[in-house]
Order: structure tokens, then C-alpha cells, then sequence
């Protein structure tokens, strides 16, 4: 019998293999935690420097003028112009993203279900680059037929971006409306509950966490959207006055600008220090979701 | 929470009308929401497709890139998806697999998994920001398609990871168990069985990623695509057109472009896109049907 289990046993090298494969496996396990610090290092190399130096006068001014003598680097009105286009556009998706998302999960036939889930997974497909050639070729031409001023403005910039979140609000949050137990609609509607009274009195508050964590992560993708803002915006360094107003996001000015500022080049490092503000909103409105979603789990 | 007021009160004919009444607010959103969308794909279908010929995806842009065709860019595309594939789908796997695995409930897969959502929530420009600080310059590769690749794999990375991971615990249980109750090794356990049954999840994860490298444009703009470079790349270290900078250079930057090369030249970007996650989409499909546990 030990004989029999003695020649069973694994030729040695089996052991090395797996020992090897192992460590291959736990190196490439942590290279999320490389990247996201080589990312913080590479950016706060050269952004940080610059921030410690100017971040009163970043902080104080709306006049963003790099190449100006002397050069300028009031950030307000690019933090303004970010924030009146994601302001802007989640006005417009939010409800209508969350509706549809409830009309998807809870009202519409098995069939139009799957169907209109794969166009709005097709829809969140798309380019950024794609929805920045809406916005110039096809938005602002019926904008301007309908009577806005001649031009690129800030409210182009909301409805494109508004057109690029519906998807991910709106398959996010049939999700989380999903993720309700049957056993709450069941004991809704035994309890001669309609069926929109059982949504709205029961449904919505058991997946509001689901449904927060949704426009977080829709507010996450507006304020990092980079090539279509940088399209269709009118980019123009100035708090918005008016719908109509142009403006520039902060995304937009770093690509605009990033290809003719001197490598090193204190324009450079400016643009690095707008970056490692990205960096910070977009994480931590990241983690405000992940600690919603662990939270909800921990329920 | 505050008790809400009791339905009874409420007539039942009210409660009715508000019913249909909200199921048909709630289709009309819908219906707004998806409509648009919808119309001005198939506006860009209608405008672009006049342009499409065998000239158009063979031949060099010419004058400007006012005339001629987009050749360049599919042919740079494609080296860019290439060159990040190479990077992103072994390592995301093996990640994957290290999260499935390996890591087990602990508090370090944890620090992983946090660091994975916050990864793939950096926006495009500050991953271009890097790629220009670590690839470019650091590591020296200057501008050209492997510092645009490996950008482009580093942004892809967390989503491969994460579809990895939940192909990988997809696949039961007791299929481990079994394997290790016959003395296979942890590893053997894995290549034999584990992963042979995830790998169409694998692969439509990969799928949906090919796409979204295909269609990204800050992250390359800087590290290594060119405006107007009517020449095919031959190594990694060439700059190159792509689709996604040719859209961007023929809307904004060039003047005198004919309408339908603009239209034609998105709506190549937009069918390679379409194309690939439809087929994704289509797997998915396949193997939900055929999934026999």
C-alpha cells in the first residue's frame, strides 16, 4: 500500500512548477496596487512640486494662462466650466436614466428587456471620440436650428455627456433595482399594493444604495470625459453665464495644451498639477461608491 | 423612517390612473433615453456610408488628408489594440486568477480589489498623463506605439481583472474540490479545469476591451499617435495614425474636409466598435444556453 502511494507522488519538479506559476500569479495579483501608485508617483513627480508652489494662486484665480507673460494659473473658471457640464448633464440623465432603469427592470415585457439591454450595453460602447463628432457634426448644427447663438457651447457639452452616462446609469441601476429579493415585491403586491406603488414604496428605498452608487459612478465618468468635452465645449477659460455659454473643463485644457507645453517646462508641470486633481476627485468619489456598495453587502 | 400614509384612503380608481400613468412616464423616459441615441447611429450610418469603398480602406490619405483613404489609421489601430493585448490580457488573467484562486477572502484581496475599482475610474487623460511620464520619457520608449499600447493596457487592465475573476468563480465549487481530492496540485487544478470552463467569459471580457482600446483617444494622443503619417508602421517603436485620432484631427483640426470622409471615418470607428461587442454580446448569449451546471 505506501509503495502504491510512493510512485503516485508527483515527480519532483511538479512541486517547482507550481511553485514558480504561483508567485507569477501573486506578482501579477498586485499589479492594480503598482499601477495605481505608479500612477500617483509619475503624475505627483511632476505636478507636486508646481502645486506646493502656486496652489494660492490656483486656488484664487479664474485667469488660466499658461503661455501669458507672466504666466497665469488660476484654476477656477476650467473647475467652474467641469462642474456646470457635469451639473449640468446629470440633470438631465439622472431622472431619465433611473427611470428608464426602472421601467427595465420592473414594468417592461421579458422580450423589449433583453433588447433594449443590448442596445444600451451597444450605446455605452461608443467612443468618446465618436460622441465629441455628435456633438459637433449633428448636436450644435440642430442646437443652433433651434435657436441657439452660432457656436460651440456648454450645453452641447451637457447633452453629449448626459447621452454618454444614460447607459451606464441606466444598467447600473437595473441592476441594483434586480438585486431586490422577490420576497419584497411578492409581500408588496399581497398586500394590494399596485404595482407602481410597490416600486415607489418599496423597490426604490430597498435599492436606494444600489441606485447612489449608480450617479457616483456616473458623476465619476463625467468629470474624467476628456476628448468630447474637448470637442464640443467652445472651450473657452470663463465661468459659465448663461446655457449658451462657452466654457472649458479642466480634462479639456490638459489635452488641449499638453502637446506644445515644454517637457519640465513649468506649463508642463502645471498640467500634471491639474491632473493629480482629476486623480484625487475621481478617487474619491470611487471610494465614496465602494465603501456604499460594502456597506449594502455588510446589510 | 417616517410611516408612509396608508393606501386605503386613497380611492381605488386613483391608484389605478396613477399606475398607468406612471408606467407610461416611465416607457416615455425610456423611450427618450434609448431613441436618440439610436437615430444619430443610424444618421452616421446614412451619411457615412456613401464613402465607404475599397479605395477608401486601402489607400493613404492624400492633399491633407482632405482626400484619399484612412489605411494608415486601421493598420495603426490595429498594431496599438495589438501591442496592449500583449500586456493587459496575460497579466489581467493572471490577476484574475490570483484573485479567484489565491487570495481568498482576505484582507489584502481587498486592498487589491479597491485598488482595481479605483484603477479603472482614472480618467482617460491622467492614464495619458502617465503613459507620457512613465512610458515616453521614464522608460525612454518615446513616442510610439508600444508606450501608446502598454498606455492603452494599463487602462484596460482592471476591467480584464475583474471579468477574469468573475469567470473564474463562475465555474463551481466542487469542480476544485473533486480535482483535489485526487491529489492534483492547486495549479494543475486551475489549467485543467478551472480555466477551460471560464475561458468564453474570459474572452468576451477581452473581447469588450479590444473594443474600448480601439476607440480611445486621450490616452494615445500624446504617446504615440500621429496626425497625418500616410506611411505603415513596421516596429513597435513607429509612430502611427489610428482611427480614433484621425476622427479627432478631421472634426477639429483640418480644414476642407468633404462631409463624407468626416462621416466615413467615424462610422469605420463606430462599426469596428459595434462589431466587436455585438460579439461579445452574441458569446455571452451561446454560452448561457449551453452552460450545463
Amino acid at each position: 500500500m505506501a509503495d502504491t502511494i510512493a510512485r503516485r507522488r508527483p515527480p519532483a519538479h511538479v512541486k517547482y512548477v507550481e511553485w514558480a506559476i504561483e508567485g507569477l500569479v501573486r506578482l501579477c495579483g498586485v499589479s492594480a496596487i503598482v499601477f495605481i501608485l505608479a500612477i500617483f508617483v509619475f503624475i505627483g513627480k511632476e505636478g507636486l512640486v508646481f502645486l506646493a508652489e502656486h496652489v494660492g494662486g490656483m486656488l484664487t484665480s479664474t485667469d488660466w494662462g499658461p503661455t501669458n507673460e507672466p504666466a497665469m494659473y488660476g484654476i477656477l473658471a476650467l473647475v467652474a466650466g467641469t462642474l456646470w457640464c457635469v451639473g449640468l448633464s446629470l440633470i438631465l440623465s439622472v431622472p431619465m436614466g433611473l427611470a428608464a432603469a426602472v421601467y427595465l427592470a420592473e414594468f417592461a415585457p421579458e422580450g423589449r428587456r433583453e433588447f433594449l439591454k443590448i442596445v444600451v450595453e451597444l450605446l455605452a460602447a461608443i467612443p468618446s471620440v465618436v460622441w465629441g463628432f455628435i456633438g459637433v457634426m449633428i448636436l450644435n448644427p440642430l442646437l443652433q436650428w433651434m435657436g441657439a447663438p452660432v457656436g460651440l457651447n456648454g450645453l452641447n457639452g451637457a447633452i453629449v455627456l448626459a447621452l454618454m452616462t444614460l447607459p451606464l446609469l441606466v444598467s447600473l441601476g437595473e441592476d441594483s433595482l434586480r438585486a431586490v429579493p422577490e420576497s419584497y415585491r411578492q409581500a408588496a403586491i399581497a398586500m394590494g399594493a399596485t404595482k407602481w406603488e410597490m416600486v415607489w414604496r418599496v423597490l426604490l428605498p430597498a435599492a436606494r444604495r444600489g441606485l447612489l452608487v449608480a450617479v457616483l459612478l456616473g458623476v465619476g465618468r463625467c468629470v474624467g470625459e476628456t476628448m468630447a468635452v474637448l470637442m464640443v465645449t467652445g472651450h473657452s477659460v470663463r465661468i459659465p453665464d448663461g446655457l449658451y455659454s462657452p466654457v472649458r473643463t479642466l480634462t479639456a485644457t490638459i489635452a488641449a495644451e499638453l502637446g506644445e507645453a515644454v517637457r519640465g517646462g513649468e506649463h508642463y508641470q502645471a498640467l500634471f498639477a491639474l491632473g493629480i486633481l482629476l486623480f484625487f476627485v475621481t478617487f474619491l468619489v470611487n471610494l465614496a461608491a465602494d465603501t456604499v456598495v460594502r456597506e449594502r453587502k455588510l446589510q | 423612517m417616517d410611516a408612509p400614509a396608508p393606501l386605503a384612503h386613497t380611492p381605488l380608481a386613483t391608484r389605478h390612473r396613477d399606475q398607468r400613468l406612471a408606467e407610461l412616464a416611465l416607457a416615455t423616459a425610456t423611450a427618450m433615453a434609448a431613441l436618440p441615441a439610436l437615430a444619430i447611429v443610424g444618421f452616421i450610418i446614412w451619411k457615412g456610408a456613401p464613402a465607404l469603398s475599397w479605395a477608401f480602406f486601402t489607400e493613404m490619405p492624400v492633399s491633407g488628408m482632405t482626400k484619399g483613404g484612412i489605411a494608415p489609421a486601421i493598420v495603426g489601430t490595429l498594431w496599438m489594440v495589438g501591442v496592449s493585448l500583449l500586456f493587459s490580457v496575460p497579466v489581467g488573467i493572471l490577476a484574475g486568477i490570483y484573485l479567484s484562486e489565491y487570495a481568498g477572502n482576505s484582507r489584502f484581496a481587498r486592498v487589491v480589489d479597491l485598488a482595481i475599482v479605483n484603477l479603472a475610474g482614472v480618467p482617460s487623460i491622467v492614464h495619458a498623463l502617465f503613459g507620457l511620464g512613465a512610458f515616453v520619457l521614464f522608460l525612454d520608449f518615446g513616442t510610439s506605439i508600444l508606450s501608446a499600447g502598454l498606455t492603452l493596457g494599463v487602462m484596460t487592465l482592471p476591467v480584464i481583472i475583474t471579468s477574469t475573476k468573475a469567470a473564474l468563480q463562475s465555474v463551481p465549487h466542487p469542480f476544485r474540490v473533486a480535482c483535489w481530492n485526487l491529489g492534483i496540485t492547486r495549479w494543475q487544478t486551475i489549467w485543467h479545469v478551472v480555466l477551460p470552463n471560464a475561458l468564453p467569459g474570459i474572452l468576451t471580457g477581452v473581447i469588450l476591451q479590444v473594443s474600448r482600446a480601439a476607440g480611445e483617444t486621450a490616452p494615445v494622443l500624446f504617446t504615440g499617435a500621429a496626425f497625418y503619417l500616410p506611411m505603415f508602421p513596421t516596429t513597435v517603436w513607429d509612430q502611427t495614425m489610428t482611427l480614433s485620432m484621425h476622427v479627432f484631427a478631421l472634426v477639429t483640426q483640418v480644414p476642407n474636409v468633404p462631409e463624407n470622409m468626416k462621416y466615413g471615418t467615424a462610422l469605420v470607428l463606430l462599426g469596428v466598435v459595434l462589431c466587436f461587442n455585438s460579439f461579445a454580446i452574441a458569446l455571452r448569449f451561446y454560452l448561457r444556453r449551453r452552460r450545463k451546471w
